[in-house]
């Protein structure tokens, strides 16, 4: 090998990248580009979350069936202390406040489980991220779409406790789309915020969990907010129920209980959801973008 | 690859007073205690070095400039920063000042941290194709030939079991016959990739040649300096992070086999 030739020999070394069109490794692409890039591993984004949900539960001898079993389980511990014991239900007959109960909990976990998953989605496969490259955005949204998977198997569950109940399929049903979209795109925005902030500062997997029941009980799973909130400001009940928790279970009780009428929702409640929606995916998409060039740092 | 004319050298990859640093939270004393966690937080605002985080400075001012066609090896003693260098230049591992200019995407061959041990063999083949950006067609054409490469099947059907059941053997095979499907521009070796028995490294060492063959440039981190001899003209020397010596590969290798006191 002989020495550099003389045309290029004196050039700094970003004038010879330049000259042969070279480009700085691991620089953040632009937005547009990102978005492109995202588009090119879609495959990888579905094939991933689908391997996570199928790895999850492969060690247990029930297997999938867990999937439907943990969020009914839940269910139950809350219709226990809440429905039995504390009498959250009050305002609601039984036949209301079970299939209330039960949508609830099934949709506040999807949220629930998308943020947890988010926190850890950088912070917990630093080995992938320093290993291949890909757009990083595809771990916290393929945490998200592993959620939606599912909540959707768990649906029928869900169904059948409504249906159980005396709700029986109608017309308003197809409303559950809608919601499902929804929130599924707030729930791909908040998990991206949590991947960033929990690739900084990690110990944010351990605070999440309070965080997340904070949130559930001010967010009413178990008990009706303006109803458990009467004898208080009618302020802090309307900050409560337009949290986008309490929307997205607000919009999905709407839709599939018939004793849950419109006068439970709080106005304009699509257009709030909407908003939360539009929000949180679209600012949680260029915040975690920004930071995209400094994941996998030490 | 077509041979590049005389005094038309394409560089590749130019590093221009790379440093990378590693930080490590609460290393200072070598006890988690939640004491000393509490007295980091505390002591917030003040430098990194006051609250316990230990950096660990990997690479100090790497600069080179590689050219399409050179079979590059790097070599240097254990925790020298060859792996680090490789990862910066693949643009994995951001950098503290300096800069990594390069042609494409370089890409690390290695795919083990896409794959799941309580999914089939089959599935991680087209999981860590995908991870790897291979497209669904391309992995559908190559299934066979990963799945024969690897040898996997040859003593019955494996490839539909769990990777958790496989032998240690058996799962390198795979994913080393996975990482080596793809083609690259600038390809990255790390060591440790002669896995395997005897026949399977045989037929991985072709491999590589193959797919150095197709690449445009190709690093290789080795200790072997046997296998550095037989692939690379040109030699990085690490040591300590900074780089010690850069040239042809038979001068390089007797200062440090001199060094090394071989």
């Amino acid at each position: 090998m002989t020495k550099p030739v003389a045309p290029d020999e004196g050039l700094t070394p970003a004038r010879l990248a330049a000259k042969y069109g070279l480009s700085v490794s691991g620089a953040r692409p632009s937005l547009v580009e990102y978005v492109r890039q995202l588009w090119g591993r879609r495959h990888f984004i579905l094939a991933f979350s689908q391997a996570k949900l199928t790895a999850q539960y492969s060690q247990a001898k029930l297997g999938q069936l867990w999937q439907v079993a943990t969020p009914l389980l839940n269910a139950l511990v809350y219709f226990l202390i809440f429905g039995l014991i504390l009498n959250a239900g009050k305002g609601m007959p039984k036949d209301v406040y079970i299939p209330f109960l039960v949508t609830g909990v099934f949709v506040f976990t999807f949220t629930q489980s998308s943020a947890m998953a988010g926190v850890r989605a950088i912070s917990g496969n630093l080995g992938l991220v320093r290993a291949l490259h890909f757009p990083r955005a595809s771990l916290p949204i393929s945490f998200a779409l592993q959620q939606l998977q599912q909540l959707l198997a768990s649906m029928i569950v869900m169904f059948a406790v409504v249906i159980g109940f005396g709700s029986y399929p109608k017309l308003s049903w197809l409303l559950v789309l809608p919601t499902l979209v929804l929130q599924f795109l707030f729930n791909t925005g908040l998990a991206l915020i949590v991947a960033r902030m929990g690739a900084k500062t990690p110990d944010l997997a351990q605070l999440m969990p309070f965080i997340m029941r904070t949130w559930m009980y001010a967010s009413g799973v178990m008990f009706s907010i303006p109803i458990m909130l009467e004898e208080h400001p009618s302020w802090i009940s309307d900050v409560l129920q337009w949290n986008p928790a309490a929307i997205y279970m607000d919009l999905m009780r709407f839709a599939l209980i018939d004793g849950y009428g419109s006068e439970n929702l709080p106005p304009h409640v699509w257009a709030v959801g909407l908003a939360w929606a539009v929000v949180l995916a679209v600012g949680g998409f260029v915040y975690f973008w920004k930071a995209e060039e400094r994941y996998g740092r030490g | 690859m077509a041979e590049q004319q005389q005094g038309e050298r394409v560089p590749t990859v130019i590093a221009d007073e790379l440093h990378i640093v590693y930080r490590v939270n609460g290393a200072k004393t070598g006890k988690g205690s939640a004491t000393a966690a509490l007295s980091r937080i505390l002591k917030r605002g003040s430098d990194d070095a006051a609250r316990g985080v230990r950096k660990v400075h990997a690479v100090r001012g790497v600069s080179f400039t590689a050219y399409r066609g050179e079979a590059i090896g790097l070599i240097g003693s254990n925790g020298s920063g060859k792996s680090t260098l490789l990862r910066a230049i693949a643009g994995l591992l951001p950098a503290e000042r300096g800069r990594v200019y390069t042609d494409g995407q370089p890409s690390l061959l290695g795919v083990n941290a896409a794959l799941m041990n309580d999914l089939t063999g089959e599935r991680n083949v087209i999981l860590g194709g995908l991870a790897m950006g291979m497209t669904r067609e391309q992995i559908k054409e190559r299934y066979q030939d990963i799945v024969d490469f690897s040898g996997i099947n040859e003593k019955g059907d494996f490839i539909t079991l769990p990777m958790r059941t496989y032998s240690s053997g058996m799962s390198a095979r795979l994913r080393f016959s996975i990482a080596a499907a793809k083609d690259h521009d600038v390809l990255m070796i790390d060591e440790a990739l002669a896995t395997g028995d005897r026949k399977f490294q045989t037929r991985s060492e072709e491999r590589i040649r193959e797919l150095k063959k197709e690449a445009g440039t190709v690093f290789l981190v080795s200790h072997n300096n046997k296998s550095i001899r037989d692939t690379c003209n040109r030699v990085l020397w690490l040591e300590r992070g900074e780089l010690r010596m850069d040239g042809p590969t038979d001068e390089v290798l007797k200062e440090y086999e001199k060094f090394t006191g071989k």
